[in-house]
C-alpha cells in the first residue's frame, strides 16, 4: 500500500458517485435524528413501553396518507383538544359549554368515541352531550351527573361511545331514521345517513354542556377522540403506539450504536496488531494466539448469553458488539504493521533511539489511517444489523426501543401474517437505508485505498 | 504440514474450552439456584407420596428438620455445597460436557416428548443442518456461475447488476426479508404457509414432505439475500485471475472465452471459493437463530431462541457447546484447505 495524502483522499471521495451517495443519505439521518431529539424529547420516548402513554391513540391504524391513494376513505383517528368555550350565567345557572366541530369526510364508520374530561366542582351538576349533525338533526346523547360533593372536588371522567346510557337514548330518537337501529352500535347511528346505515359525510358538532347551580364549574383537559382506523405519517401498533415517534428516535439510536461500535472496535483493532506487528517474535504470536481464540467464539450466541445473563442496556452492549468487533481489523493492521516495518524511514527511526510509543504513533499508525476510516464505514452496518437482531429477539433495552424492538413487536403480534405492512416495511427500510449509507462511503473509501479494486 | 494441522487443532481445542468455561461463567449462579430448587422440589414430592413418612414425627419442627437434612443430603451427594467456581465441579461438569453429557432440560422437551438435552438437540440438528446446507449449496452455485459471468465481462451490465444486488442486499437483514417474504406469501398470495413447523407429528410418513414444503419459503429468503455477495467475492477473485499473464496467453492462443473463464480461471480462484465455502457454512449456523425465529423452523436455531427465552440453562450449554463445536470444525477445515491450497501458509509465511 502506498501512502495518500488526506487531500487526495478527499478529492477522489468528491469525485466517486457512489461516495456522494453514502454521504447524502447520512447527511438525511443526522438530520433526522437532530429532529427526534430536539422535537420529542427522550422522556417522552421511554414511556414507548407504557401502555398507558398511548391510551387516547388507536389500534393497529394504518397511516393516513393512505387515503390519498383510495377511493374509499377509511376514518382518520382525530384526537380534538381545543374545543370552542361559551360560558353563559342565567340567574342561579351557571352552564359552561365545549364544542368540538368534526369534519367527516370518510367512506366507512368510526370505531368510537371518547369524550374525556377533568372538572373542578362543588354540589352535583349535571353533564349533557349532544350532536349537530350535517343534515341539522340534533342528537341528544347523554346527560348525567357528577357524584355528589359538597366541598370542591376534582374528577376525572370518559364517557364512551359504548355507554349504556347513549344507546338508550338514541333508541328513544330512532323516531329520526328509516331503518331499525336495533343491533347497532351508537356511532353507526350517529354518523348514519337517514335512509340507510351508511356514513353521512359533513361538519359534525359535538356539544358538551355542563350545568351547575350556585356554584362555579370548570371543564378542563376537554377532549374528543374519534377513533378512526388511520392515523399519523407511520400509523400505529398493536399496542396504540404511534410509529413515527418509534422511527424517529429509532435514528439516533442507530447511528450511535454502528458509530461507537464501528469506531471503538477499529481503534481497538488498529492499535492491537499495529503492536503485534511492531513488537514481533514472541508478542507477535502470543497475541495473534488471542486473537485468534476470539475469532474463532461464536459471536451470536455469545452475545445472547451476554445480554441475557449481564444486562441488556444499550450502554453494555455495545460493549459487547466490540468485543468482537476489532478481530478481523487486528489481522490486517498487524499485515500491514509488518510492512511497513521494513521501510527505510522506521529503521531510521529507530537507530535515532525514538521511543516505540512514539514510532508507532508517528510513524505507522498515519500510514493506516486511510484504511481504518474505510473499515469503520464497513463495519457500521454490521453493527446495526447484530443490534437489531438481537433487538428482534427481544434481547434489546426496553427503555431505549430500537428499530429491531419494533419489528419484534411486529413479529411477537404476528404483523406479517396479519398484513400489517406499515408496522414491518418501514423499520427494516430504515435499518437497511442507514446500513447502505456506510455501505457506500466504504466502499468508495475502500476504492480510494485499495486501487486494485478500482477497475 | 503435520506441525501445522496440530496447532491448528490444539488452538481450536482450547478455543473450544475457553468457549465451555465462559458459558458456565456465565450461567452458572443461576444454574445452582435451579438445580438447587430441583432437589427441594424433588425431595418434598417423595415424601408427600409416602404419607407414612410424615406421620411418624411429633412435631412439625421435627419434621422441617427430616426434610432439610434430606435435601442437604442430596445436594451433596449431587456436589452442589460446594460454589459452580469450584474446580472440581467445573472440571466434573466440563468432562461431562464434553462427553456429550448435557443432563436434562427444565423446561423444554423433543417432539417425542424426552428432556433428555443430548436428544432434544440431535432431534432438531439435521434440520438445521437440511435448511443450510441446501441453502448454502444453492448459493454457492448460482454466486459462482453469477460471478464468474460477472468477472469476465467487468463494466458489463451483467457486472454491474451483480455488484450493486450484492451491496444493497448485504445491507439488509435476512429476517427483515423473511418477514416480508411471510407477508407477501402467506397473506397477500396464500401460496407458502406462514409457520415453517409442519402441523403433523413428526411420525407420519407424509412428514418429510410437509417439511420440504414448509422448508421453501426460508430456503428461498436465504438464497436471495445470500447469493449477491457471494457472486460479489467471486468476481472480484476472477478479475484478478483474468489479469494473469497465463490467462491472457490463453486467450492470444485462441481459446474461447466461455472456456478459459469456466475451466482455467475458475479453477485457480477454487482455493478462496472453497475456504470461503467453509467459513460460510458455519457463519450460518449462527445466523440461524434469527432466521428460524422469524419462519419457526423446528430447529437449533429456533431451540436455543426457547432455551433463551424460558432460561433453559441446560439447553443453552449443549447447544452453545454444538454449534461452537461445528462453528470450529468448519473453522478449522476452511484453515486446513487454505493450507492445503496456498502452502506459504503452512511455514507461516
Amino acid at each position: 500500500m502506498s501512502s495518500i495524502s488526506p487531500q487526495e483522499i478527499k478529492q477522489e471521495f468528491i469525485r466517486s458517485k457512489i461516495g456522494i451517495a453514502g454521504i447524502s443519505i447520512l447527511i438525511i439521518l443526522v438530520s433526522i435524528s437532530l429532529i427526534a431529539i430536539t422535537v420529542i424529547p427522550v422522556e417522552t420516548f421511554q414511556e414507548w413501553n407504557n401502555p398507558g402513554n398511548w391510551i387516547s391513540y388507536p389500534k393497529v391504524a394504518v397511516p393516513a396518507w393512505v387515503n390519498y391513494f383510495q377511493s374509499e376513505k377509511i376514518p382518520e383517528h382525530q384526537i380534538l383538544d381545543s374545543p370552542v368555550i361559551s360560558n353563559r350565567v342565567q340567574g342561579e345557572i351557571i352552564q359552561t359549554s365545549h364544542q368540538f366541530g368534526v369534519n367527516y369526510q370518510y367512506d366507512d364508520f368510526p370505531n368510537d368515541f371518547i369524550y374525556e374530561f377533568t372538572s373542578a366542582y362543588s354540589n352535583s351538576p349535571l353533564i349533557q352531550m349532544s350532536v349537530i349533525r350535517p343534515d341539522g338533526i340534533t342528537l341528544d346523547l347523554i346527560s348525567s351527573s357528577l357524584p355528589y360533593s359538597e366541598n370542591l372536588a376534582i374528577h376525572q371522567e370518559r364517557i364512551f361511545s359504548t355507554d349504556e346510557m347513549i344507546k338508550k337514548n338514541l333508541f328513544l330518537q330512532s323516531e329520526h331514521y328509516r331503518f331499525s337501529i336495533q343491533s347497532l352500535s351508537s356511532e353507526d347511528i350517529i354518523f348514519s345517513q337517514i335512509e340507510q346505515n351508511v356514513p353521512l359525510k359533513g361538519k359534525y358538532v359535538f356539544i358538551i354542556n355542563a350545568i351547575s347551580i350556585n356554584s362555579k364549574i370548570e371543564l378542563t383537559e376537554s377532549k374528543l377522540i374519534i377513533g378512526g382506523k388511520a392515523f399519523g405519517v407511520m400509523g400505529t401498533d398493536e399496542l396504540r403506539r404511534d410509529l413515527a415517534i418509534g422511527l424517529l428516535w429509532g435514528t439516533p439510536l442507530a447511528l450511535f450504536i454502528g458509530l461507537v461500535v464501528a469506531i471503538a472496535s477499529v481503534i481497538m483493532g488498529l492499535l492491537y496488531g499495529v503492536y503485534a506487528g511492531f513488537k514481533g517474535k514472541k508478542t507477535d504470536e502470543a497475541m495473534m494466539r488471542f486473537n485468534d481464540v476470539i475469532y474463532a467464539l461464536p459471536a451470536l450466541p455469545f452475545l445472547i448469553i451476554l445480554s441475557v445473563t449481564i444486562s441488556n442496556s444499550i450502554f453494555l452492549m455495545v460493549g459487547f458488539l466490540m468485543i468482537f468487533g476489532w478481530v478481523g481489523i487486528a489481522k490486517v493492521s498487524r499485515s500491514m504493521s509488518l510492512q511497513i516495518k521494513t521501510r527505510g524511514y522506521v529503521d531510521a527511526a529507530n537507530m535515532m533511539g525514538q521511543k516505540n510509543s512514539k514510532i508507532i504513533l508517528k510513524h505507522i499508525l498515519p500510514q493506516l489511517l486511510p484504511y481504518a476510516f474505510a473499515s469503520i464505514a464497513i463495519s457500521v452496518p454490521a453493527a446495526i444489523t447484530t443490534e437489531a437482531g438481537l433487538s428482534f429477539l427481544g434481547l434489546g433495552d426496553p427503555s431505549f426501543p430500537t428499530w429491531g424492538q419494533i419489528l419484534h413487536d411486529a413479529n411477537t403480534f404476528g404483523a406479517a401474517a396479519r398484513g400489517l405492512w406499515w408496522w414491518i416495511m418501514p423499520p427494516g427500510v430504515m435499518i437497511a437505508i442507514t446500513g447502505l449509507a456506510f455501505v457506500f462511503i466504504g466502499n468508495a473509501l475502500d476504492a480510494i485505498v485499495n486501487p486494485k479494486l478500482k477497475r | 504440514m503435520k506441525r501445522y494441522v496440530a496447532t491448528r487443532l490444539a488452538t481450536m481445542f482450547g478455543v473450544l474450552m475457553i468457549t465451555l468455561l465462559i458459558t458456565i461463567a456465565l450461567v452458572g449462579s443461576n444454574m445452582d439456584t435451579i438445580l438447587k430448587q430441583g432437589v427441594v422440589f424433588q425431595v418434598r414430592a417423595e415424601i408427600t407420596e409416602n404419607p407414612g413418612i410424615a406421620e411418624s414425627f411429633s412435631s412439625v419442627e421435627e419434621f422441617e428438620m427430616f426434610v432439610q437434612s434430606q435435601i442437604d443430603q442430596r445436594v451433596k451427594s449431587l456436589g452442589l455445597d460446594e460454589p459452580w467456581y469450584s474446580p472440581q465441579r467445573i472440571g466434573i461438569t466440563m468432562y461431562k460436557i464434553l462427553l456429550l453429557d448435557f443432563g436434562h432440560a427444565t423446561f423444554l422437551t423433543s417432539d417425542s416428548g424426552s428432556s433428555d438435552v443430548k436428544e432434544i438437540i440431535f432431534e432438531k440438528l439435521p434440520r438445521t443442518i437440511l435448511l443450510f446446507t441446501t441453502a448454502t449449496i444453492i448459493i454457492s452455485i448460482i454466486g459462482i456461475f453469477l460471478g464468474a459471468l460477472a468477472g469476465s465481462k467487468v463494466g458489463s451490465v451483467v457486472d454491474r447488476i451483480t455488484s450493486s444486488f450484492a451491496i444493497i442486499s448485504s445491507s439488509f437483514p435476512v429476517w427483515w426479508i423473511g418477514m416480508l417474504m411471510i407477508f407477501v406469501f402467506s397473506f397477500m398470495y396464500q401460496i407458502f404457509p406462514a409457520r415453517a413447523t409442519p402441523d403433523i407429528p413428526s411420525s407420519e410418513p407424509g412428514y418429510f414432505l410437509a417439511l420440504l414444503y414448509h422448508m421453501a419459503l426460508p430456503l428461498i429468503t436465504i438464497v436471495m439475500i445470500g447469493f449477491g455477495s457471494w457472486a460479489y467475492l467471486v468476481r472480484n477473485f476472477m478479475v484478478g485471475i483474468m489479469q494473469e499473464d497465463f490467462i491472457l496467453a490463453k486467450k492470444t492462443i485462441g481459446i474461447k472465452q466461455k472456456k478459459i473463464v469456466y475451466t482455467h480461471a475458475l479453477k485457480n480462484a477454487a482455493p478462496p471459493i472453497v475456504t470461503i465455502l467453509a467459513l460460510s457454512l458455519s457463519g450460518s449456523l449462527g445466523g440461524a437463530i434469527i432466521t428460524e425465529a422469524v419462519f419457526d423452523w423446528p430447529g437449533m436455531g429456533r431451540l436455543y431462541f426457547e432455551a433463551i427465552t424460558v432460561m433453559d440453562l441446560p439447553v443453552i450449554i449443549g447447544a452453545t457447546y454444538i454449534l461452537t463445536v461445528f462453528f470450529l470444525i468448519s473453522i478449522f477445515v476452511a484453515d486446513l484447505l487454505y493450507g492445503y491450497f496456498d502452502p506459504r501458509v503452512r511455514t507461516g509465511q
